[in-house]
């Protein structure tokens, strides 16, 4: 009963949030300088052209009226159809959602994989050169920016050893509807490397200090008093109770890896999310652009729900807190 | 390192299997060949496929002669040559022109291009939004087709312009079947185009129905780079078989291997131009404009900017159009004259603000010409803004001093003659010798469109930074790439690979 309660005011804290949003972006992106008539025509534009196009374009009408008309268009799941080319939208963005969301979920599984051994080894070996060495490698790794780590990546492996692609991308499956699980592969290793750098070095910190606490705890010091190794030890009780930690991080990381995946979309040229975005704003595509920051916006949302409502089914003590 | 290795044996053995499972596909139509391929990399994608729309560069990159195909060509020397039209018959008036049509000439989707056809693209582009294009049209007044392969075009004044403009986007025979321009082109070249996937490629199939010589791929892939180097990379790299603009000349040097390389180095039609705002107090005054023009080493400019590839013009017009003349010794570097003219002038503490897009060529000039101009005594603030901005603020509202900005069509000095246009240049005389060369007889015509370029370079009318270079960058297997760029299109009909 309190449980249902909370998850409903969390949703609808949810389409609130989802609503202000929708007007935020909508003013922010009709108030960037530039005007997509002019864009389209280029050096075509006169007076005249301008003002024919904007009105077949639909951008003659008061503001209050195209906020309307997008935001109902959206309820019914019309985004609007490109100024640039008159295509719907939603079939402009919803093929650059799936390589974002490679690109994120990948580094999002690969991180912790390095970040777990390194950040224990950090811990453990804190006072030797090898837990130094692996604060070292963490902070160099959290120093280099995605988008140079990716130059570098690019300059030795396509470049130089020639054994990856420089840039571009291939679907799972191609247009033809044959599956290219290779090439696939080949296009990803390097953007998804150049974002695991950072994002396992951010947590190889957070994996350090959750476990230099777990070892100073009251419940590790009775594992070893029992006879069992360090490792042992860490494994069986350190690695549950570092994870609560660890888990939070990685869900406020999501959002900044997004962040990041649009950076290195454009180093690497994957036709995602964060390239469409920034061709759209050029173009001064506005229709476009308010959708893209609407499904980032929303992909967001939907991650801070989730974790507000994961947090309530691991804790039991904050169920009843929002209902009271 | 052991890893390295495997991964490495892995990734190529998967290569290899693609390419046989490609081959294998190829199989039923071409029995014996793997389909021929050719990736080009271009810096910039179009917004829109729609050439009545947009003025955008990348359209007739893309689609000029190579899916859409005009009356008359343009080739690599400048010269108009018969393409869709056997062959044209010019009135002695100069009103009436007579265009034969190539016979069984026939559009990607198997119609004829007959002379309904053509009078139904032409009618077409002369609605076009984009004013460019209305205004090169502008001298059409009929279009009839005589029977089923002649058409006869009469103009209400004689022009020059007009034939020419029918070798450009605005002569483009669009099919008549085409209901959406912007996102599925249509027309009777080489050609067609099969795909395209926002952000990163667009793709052409060669079109099996074509009328003349076919095309020599299978199909050709426009990849698109924002970034230069990027570009580079990719062509290192082995992913691109051309690069088909250079714009990062400072790169060349990595292409020096003639045994993997071949580099295509000629002009183009682009003028980078740092044009005045006529309709500033200061910059309307001769001796400033002159003092300005003066007061910067163009020589210097090009090659820090462009790696010194490109050439010094003087003037609104590209060597492999008609009428051009080295120019370039009009206003030699001279910083002491130019402080003569200035205290002349009677002005001190001139400040002027240089609005430039943001793209390479400009803003690295911008910051070469800030530097110079304060030798002088001129104080110049930068100030850099977004294309789409730019287009706003300094090319629709003239809000700027200064700009620069490279103009990339062929033979459009007359755009000098619009007093409307973002210059605010308002000149009777250069707008009398338009006028009169246009209408004049061919020799006319070259004569008077000299004067009037040279009349620009006396008047100090802009200055003209440089002739930006056509820099193509292929693997040595390709050949044909056309050495000048003379019209917006990067021509594939003449390019083949062994």
């Amino acid at each position: 009963m309190n449980l249902g309660r909370t998850v409903a005011v969390r949703l609808l804290v949810f389409a609130a949030s989802l609503f202000v949003a929708s007007i935020a972006i909508f003013l922010v992106v009709n108030a960037l300088p530039g005007d997509v008539a002019t864009a389209i025509l280029g050096f075509g534009a006169d007076p005249a052209s301008i003002a024919e196009l904007r009105a077949r374009l639909g951008l003659d009408r008061p503001l209050l009226v195209r906020y309307f008309s997008w935001v109902g268009g959206m309820i019914s799941g019309d985004m609007g159809r490109s100024y640039l080319t008159n295509e719907s939208v939603t079939a402009l963005v919803a093929p650059r959602i799936g390589v974002t969301a490679w690109l994120v979920v990948i580094s999002m599984l690969i991180a912790p994989l390095v970040a777990l051994p390194l950040g224990m080894l950090a811990a453990m070996k804190r006072r030797t050169w090898q837990g130094a060495a692996a604060s070292t490698v963490s902070q160099i790794g959290l120093s280099i920016p995605a988008f140079y780590a990716g130059i570098l990546l690019v300059i030795v492996f396509a470049v130089g050893l020639h054994w990856l692609p420089a840039n571009g991308y291939t679907d799972l499956v191609d247009a033809s509807g044959r599956w290219r699980p290779v090439a696939f592969l080949q296009h990803l290793v390097l953007p998804v490397t150049s974002l695991v750098i950072v994002q396992a070095s951010v947590l190889t910190r957070y994996v350090r200090s959750a476990f230099v606490e777990v070892l100073s705890e009251d419940y590790f010091r009775t594992a070893r008093a029992v006879g069992w190794t360090r490792w042992r030890a860490l494994w069986r009780h350190g690695v549950r109770n570092a994870a609560i930690s660890v888990v939070t991080v990685i869900g406020l990381q999501l959002a900044t890896l997004l962040v990041g995946a649009i950076v290195v979309e454009q180093v690497f040229r994957l036709p995602g999310l964060g390239t469409a975005l920034l061709s759209a704003v050029a173009n001064r595509d506005l229709i476009v652009v308010q959708g893209i920051v609407m499904v980032l916006v929303f992909a967001v949302l939907v991650i801070n729900l989730l974790t507000d409502l994961s947090y309530l089914l691991i804790d039991p003590r904050l169920r009843g807190r929002d209902a009271r | 390192m052991v890893s390295g290795r495997i991964s490495r044996r892995a990734l190529l053995g998967g290569t290899a299997a693609i390419a046989v499972s490609a081959a294998a596909c190829s199989g039923p139509s071409t029995p014996s060949a793997t389909p021929k391929t050719l990736s080009v990399g271009a810096s910039l994608e179009p917004p829109t496929l729609d050439p009545t729309m947009s003025d955008a560069a990348s359209i007739p990159q893309l689609l000029l002669y190579n899916v859409y195909e005009t009356l008359v060509k343009m080739d690599s020397d400048g010269n108009i040559k018969p393409l869709l039209a056997e062959r044209w018959d010019v009135s002695s008036d100069h009103l009436t022109y007579t265009f034969t049509l190539q016979q069984g000439a026939k559009f990607a989707s198997g119609t004829a291009v007959d002379a309904a056809a053509v009078v139904a693209g032409i009618q077409r582009m002369r609605t076009s939004t984009s004013s460019t294009i209305k205004r090169q049209l502008a001298p059409i007044a009929s279009v009839a087709a005589q029977n089923s392969s002649t058409v006869v075009v009469t103009l209400s004044q004689p022009s020059n312009e007009w034939l020419y403009s029918m070798t450009s986007t605005a002569g483009m025979i669009v099919d008549p079947a085409s209901t959406d321009m912007a996102t599925k082109p249509m027309g009777s070249g080489p050609f067609a185009y099969s795909s395209w996937t926002k952000g990163d490629s667009i793709t052409l199939d060669k079109n099996t129905k074509y009328w003349g010589t076919p095309g020599r791929f299978d199909d050709v892939t426009l990849r698109y780079y924002v970034d230069p180097n990027a570009m580079t990379t990719a062509m290192l790299s082995g992913d691109l078989d051309i690069i088909s603009s250079l714009q990062a000349p400072q790169s060349l040097s990595q292409f020096s291997d003639t045994a993997k390389y071949t580099i295509v180095e000629g002009t183009t039609t682009g003028k980078v131009t740092m044009g005045f705002n006529h309709s500033n107090a200061a910059l309307s005054q001769l001796k400033i404009r002159q003092a300005i023009c003066y007061a910067i080493d163009r020589k210097a400019l090009l090659d820090t900017v462009w790696a010194g590839h490109g050439q010094l013009i003087g003037s609104h017009v590209a060597p492999t159009e008609p009428y051009y003349e080295d120019l370039s010794n009009t206003y030699p570097f001279d910083p002491a004259k130019a402080k003569a003219l200035l205290a002349e002038a009677g002005v001190t503490n001139l400040s002027l603000r240089l609005r430039v897009p943001v793209v390479k060529y400009a803003t690295d000039s911008a910051t070469f010409v800030q530097s110079q101009l304060k030798d002088v005594g001129i104080t110049v603030t930068i100030e850099q803004l977004d294309f789409a901005r730019w287009l706003t603020e300094v090319f629709t509202n003239g809000d700027y001093d200064m700009t620069i900005v490279n103009h990339v069509e062929a033979r459009d000095l007359v755009k000098w003659a619009d007093p409307k246009y973002y210059w605010h240049y308002n000149n009777p005389e250069l707008q009398a010798l338009v006028k009169e060369a246009d209408a004049g007889s061919a020799d006319d015509y070259v004569q008077l469109m000299k004067q009037a370029a040279e009349l620009l370079a006396n008047d100090a009318a802009a200055d003209w930074l440089f002739l930006m270079p056509n820099l193509v960058v292929t693997t040595s297997d390709v050949t044909g790439v056309g050495q000048n760029a003379t019209s917006l299109s990067f021509d594939l009909t003449t390019i083949a690979s062994r």
